[in-house]
């Protein structure tokens, strides 16, 4: 029973064709080949390499936009720093000279300060040297005829009558005046 | 009588042996019937030429016969656009781990077949041809180490025979629109710089070169490949099968474990064969493209 179901099966294969039919082409096999050949041939051709072929010059531009637009940033940045410095040295040189200006302006307006001030104590010392002088002259006026009468009573009282005569009286009491004028005079002369 | 485990003289033998085993298939069926002869209960299934002739399915005798290769090729040509169509589609400018690994292709495809053999200017136009050409090549290859299918799609001449021809028509029309018919003969045919009696010898050589021996090489080597390949697997997995389950119990269990290992091995050595087989298919398309674009010697 097996045998015999080798045996047909080894006749079923001796009526198979021979080896030489691997490589003669049957019509139905062309045909159908060509078919799916095609078919993939156009799916390739149409879609699957534009779309992939898309996608990568996408990409590639992608990546030099990316550069592109890096390089332009860095330089916008260096562009930016440059300018910032430009600005800060220009600030800084203004402010420089508004300092020294302002240094100046001080020295101006303290010396100014400083005249004015000297000026007015000047001012002071003279209306006070005036009314120092005036002061002066009106004691010596007052001292003049007050010392004179005081004197000249006290001088009375102690040299009695004697002295009534008016005429000597005053000379005395006039060369007395100069005396202590002149002895005034030497101490301001001294003072000063 | 015959021992049984007699066909592994022919695994022994190697891969350039196996056009010649499956040539005579008078050898396999006295293999197979002392094979039958001697275990009875047989479970050994030889691998013929039958096996690249499944029975009609559909449409039998016509021209539009349908049958398990086809099947098979039909669910190969699906998955191959399935995956492409789904990969353009979603194609990103920032790829996934998918598009990375469809892009590697491509860009295989268009580096190291196009622009390596005919530089990056003129492989532009040939880019999708080649790309077709491979991954049809290597999708059809694939199927013959996928479990279910195990039958490769190139392994029947149709399919390498069209795209040979597409190639062959395809290197005759550029070369003829670039140099005009003349022209690409007299290039061709007569070489420069050789002495004129040569040309004698030289002259058919050359003209069997351009008709006949590009084409039917590209789709014979293909095809002379896929059909070893599935030989020597249907021979380690049916010997598999017969030293471990038919002959269980029995000392010939022992050589399961040469067969199975070597089932393994040659299943990875298969899907090694059928990058590289649709790698050289498709890089002697463009060197044959190439050589008829090539500026007269």
């Amino acid at each position: 029973m097996a045998a015999h179901s080798g045996a047909v099966v080894v006749a079923a294969q001796t009526d198979e064709p021979s080896g030489i039919s691997l490589f003669l082409p049957a019509g139905y096999d062309l045909f159908w080949s060509s078919v799916v050949i095609v078919i993939i041939a156009v799916v390739f051709y149409k879609m699957v390499l534009p779309r992939m072929n898309a996608v990568l010059d996408e990409r590639a531009s992608l990546i030099e936009g990316g550069i592109a637009k890096a390089e332009a940033a860095q330089q916008q940045a260096d562009e930016a720093l440059a300018k910032q410095q430009e600005l800060l040295a220009q600030a800084r040189s203004e402010a420089a000279q508004v300092r020294e200006e302002a240094r100046a302006e001080g020295t101006a307006i303290i010396k100014d300060l400083k005249a004015k001030a000297s000026e007015e104590a000047e001012r002071i010392t003279e209306t006070a040297r005036r009314q120092i002088e005036a002061d002066r002259q009106a004691a010596s006026v007052s001292l003049r005829t007050e010392v004179g009468a005081l004197a000249t009573d006290l001088a009375s009282k102690i040299v009695g009558e004697s002295l009534e005569d008016s005429a000597r009286q005053s000379r005395v009491v006039d060369r007395f005046l100069d005396e202590l004028e002149a002895s005034q005079a030497l101490a301001s002369n001294k003072e000063a | 009588m015959a021992r049984p485990f007699r066909p592994f003289a022919v695994t022994r033998a190697g891969p350039n042996d196996h056009l010649g085993v499956l040539l005579s298939t008078h050898a396999t069926s006295v293999i197979l019937a002392a094979t039958e002869g001697h275990e009875g209960e047989g479970g050994f299934h030889t691998p013929s030429i039958s096996d690249f002739f499944p029975s009609a399915i559909l449409f039998e005798g016509t021209i539009f016969q349908i049958d398990r290769l086809w099947i098979i090729r039909i669910i190969a040509t699906l998955v191959l656009l399935s995956i492409f169509v789904i990969a353009a589609r979603r194609a990103k400018v920032v790829p996934g781990r998918f598009q990375t690994a469809i892009e590697f292709l491509l860009s295989f495809v268009r580096v190291q077949i196009g622009e390596e053999i005919m530089g990056k200017e003129r492989s532009r136009r040939f880019v999708p041809m080649l790309t077709t050409i491979f991954l049809s090549i290597l999708a059809f290859n694939l199927t013959g180490v996928i479990p279910g299918l195990n039958l490769a799609g190139t392994s029947r001449i149709g399919l390498p025979l069209v795209l040979a021809l597409w190639v062959f028509v395809t290197y005759w029309a550029v070369g003829i629109r670039k140099h005009g018919l003349g022209g690409y003969l007299r290039s061709n045919l007569f070489p420069p710089g050789v002495p004129w009696p040569i040309y004698a010898i030289l002259t058919p050589i050359e003209l069997l070169q351009l008709l006949i021996i590009r084409p039917g090489s590209l789709m014979v080597r293909l095809v002379a490949n896929m059909v070893a390949g599935h030989i020597i697997l249907v021979l380690c997995f049916a010997a598999t099968q017969f030293f471990v389950v038919d002959s269980a119990g029995t000392g010939l269990m022992f050589f399961g474990l040469l067969t199975l290992p070597a089932g393994i091995f040659m299943t990875l050595f298969e899907v090694l064969v059928a990058f590289l087989q649709a790698y050289i298919f498709a890089l002697l398309a463009a060197a044959y493209i190439n050589m008829s674009l090539e500026e007269e010697h």
